[in-house]
């Protein structure tokens, strides 16, 4: 073999693996009933790929040869185990016996595996921080490295927490299936919820130096066009809208230094393009279903926002219509916020700040940086520059991302200037 | 595989029923113990007396001291148990869900560990 066959043939493994290997990993896990088990197989089958490809050429069908050659790799293993443990050997032969049995019926519902990892990584019996590093590792295969850095928790915190979920299937026996039609609906909040915090967090940092992370946000976003393939409900594709519609306003968010430009402010020349009719077709969509939720509620808000030219022109009297309907179907004093400076664009600020006073006067977001600082904004513009000094001073202390600490740092200043 | 379905509820709850509600409760409580057991998945179920009948025991240094009182004051007491056979956690889910008194506290469902040795 020269070294140049081995280049190829090593560069088209990885090639492979980039494209493949999460679905190998869904079908191993299946078929070897542990999550552990089938990391290790999978690791087997592509070092054992990279020396067989060379000597034999590439199989037909390279996916179906890793599944079948990680499943005989941890057979292997288990056996060589059973010297020390007899249970090992015991299901070693289990596993062998199945292998031949079901070789005839290998193609069944190879698919499906794909959604059985995404809805066993997202079990409710899981803690979300557990949901979201399970399906980063597991599902999208990004390291435990990765996943620590793109949530500033410490390395061994994220393995910890991807350690004790395994636990947790195995000795809580979480069954990897996908939901009956019945427990669905439940389910698919679950993992539309563990979607949507990869993206919130990719969109807007909870802390740290960025803005935003667009490694996170492109994750979820490949989550969300993986879920639609495989399962296209019509609130996964009101999630996917609108993250893509968020997503392609991601250019005019910053200025080139970093800097946090408001949505009035933002050059909509920047706007991803793509982006937005791709969204704006899935909204279309969802809504045509009538079975639509929250998410695409939210989404049909966010392309009001992309077909206006500006925020002056922008149709709020239609955006307060829409928070309306989604205060119905899922009241939070969150979405109540976003509606109240909905009105305010419509009504003036006046009216926008009676029902900001009125949430924080219940003492719902007393905590949330992003009321305090609509609250500032509104009597800015009122003239109340007092009670905005107080306000923007109220969420400088409550937040913890550089770029949103500047720009309320700016705002103060402009108060006094 | 066996789970534990712990009902934990605050008893005032309980208290709060009049008397055809209780007994309502209870008749619906052992009518799905009935459907429980008929569909094989029932191994025990019993209710618990109020929470001022525990006593708990420790042994401290090699003596054993009795005290008044469950382990932890919380709102939420151990009102009954079930033992149930199911074949994973999602069964086990979806019959814990529909124990009467989840509609009052909650349930905690926990999978039973094997202690025979390995």
């Amino acid at each position: 073999m020269t070294d140049e066959t081995a280049e190829r043939v090593r560069r088209r493994v990885e090639e492979v693996y980039r494209a493949d290997s999460r679905r190998v990993l869904a079908t191993l896990i299946r078929l070897l009933g542990d999550f552990d088990l089938a990391e290790e197989a999978l690791h087997d089958a592509f070092t054992a790929a990279a020396e067989r490809w060379a000597r034999d050429g590439e199989p037909a069908n390279p996916r179906a040869w890793l599944v079948s050659t990680g499943r005989f790799k941890a057979i292997d293993a288990l056996r060589r185990r059973a010297r020390f443990d007899a249970s090992q050997g015991e299901l070693a032969e289990r596993l062998a016996g199945e292998a031949r049995d079901a070789a005839a019926r290998e193609a069944e519902d190879v698919e499906d595996d794909r959604l059985r990892l995404i809805f066993t990584c997202c079990h409710p019996a899981l803690t979300p921080e557990a949901q979201v590093a399970l399906t980063l590792r597991e599902v999208c295969g990004l390291t435990t490295e990765e996943i620590a850095r793109a949530f500033l928790v410490a390395a061994p915190t994220v393995a910890q927490r991807i350690v004790r979920a395994k636990a947790k299937i195995r000795d809580a026996r979480i069954p990897y299936q996908v939901p009956s039609r019945a427990e669905l609906p439940a389910r698919l909040d679950t993992v539309l919820h563990v979607v949507y915090l990869v993206f919130n967090e990719g969109y807007s940092a909870s802390s740290g130096a960025s803005l935003t992370r667009a490694d996170l946000s492109g994750e979820a976003i490949r989550l969300g066009r993986l879920l639609i393939d495989l399962l296209p409900e019509p609130e996964a594709v009101g999630l996917l809208a609108l993250m893509l519609l968020h997503e392609s306003r991601r250019e005019a968010r910053a200025s080139p230094d970093g800097e946090l430009i408001l949505l009035d402010d933002q050059d909509r020349s920047l706007w991803n393009r793509d982006h937005i009719s791709e969204g704006l077709a899935l909204v279309e969509r969802a809504l045509a279903s009538r079975r639509f939720g929250p998410y695409t509620l939210q989404a049909a808000i966010a392309a009001v926002h992309a077909q206006a030219a500006s925020a002056a022109a922008t149709d709020w009297a239609q955006i307060v219509g829409l928070y309306d309907v989604l205060a119905r179907v899922d009241p939070s004093p969150v979405v109540e916020l976003n509606r109240a400076v909905a009105v305010a664009m419509r009504d003036g600020p006046a009216a926008g700040l009676a029902l900001v006073d009125a949430i924080l006067d219940r003492g719902d977001l007393a905590e949330y940086r992003f009321a305090h600082a609509a609250r500032a904004d509104l009597c800015r513009r009122l003239g109340r520059t007092e009670d905005a000094r107080a306000s923007y001073e109220r969420a400088l202390a409550l937040t913890r991302q550089e770029p949103e600490r500047r720009f309320l740092e700016r705002r103060l200043a402009e108060l006094t200037g | 595989m066996k789970y534990l379905c712990m009902v934990y509820l605050d008893e005032r709850a309980l208290d709060g029923l009049s008397k055809s509600e209780y007994d309502a409760l209870v008749a619906e409580a052992l009518a799905y113990d009935e459907e429980l057991r008929k569909g094989g998945h029932l191994i025990v179920a019993q209710a618990l007396q109020p929470v001022q009948t525990a006593t708990s025991v420790r042994i401290r240094n090699g003596r054993v001291s009795a005290t008044d009182g469950p382990f932890v004051e919380t709102k939420e007491q151990l009102g009954g148990f079930l033992l149930i056979d199911a074949r994973d956690l999602n069964e086990a889910i979806q019959l814990a869900s529909r124990i009467p008194p989840a509609r009052l506290g909650g349930i905690e469902v926990r999978p039973v560990r094997d202690l025979a040795p390995a």
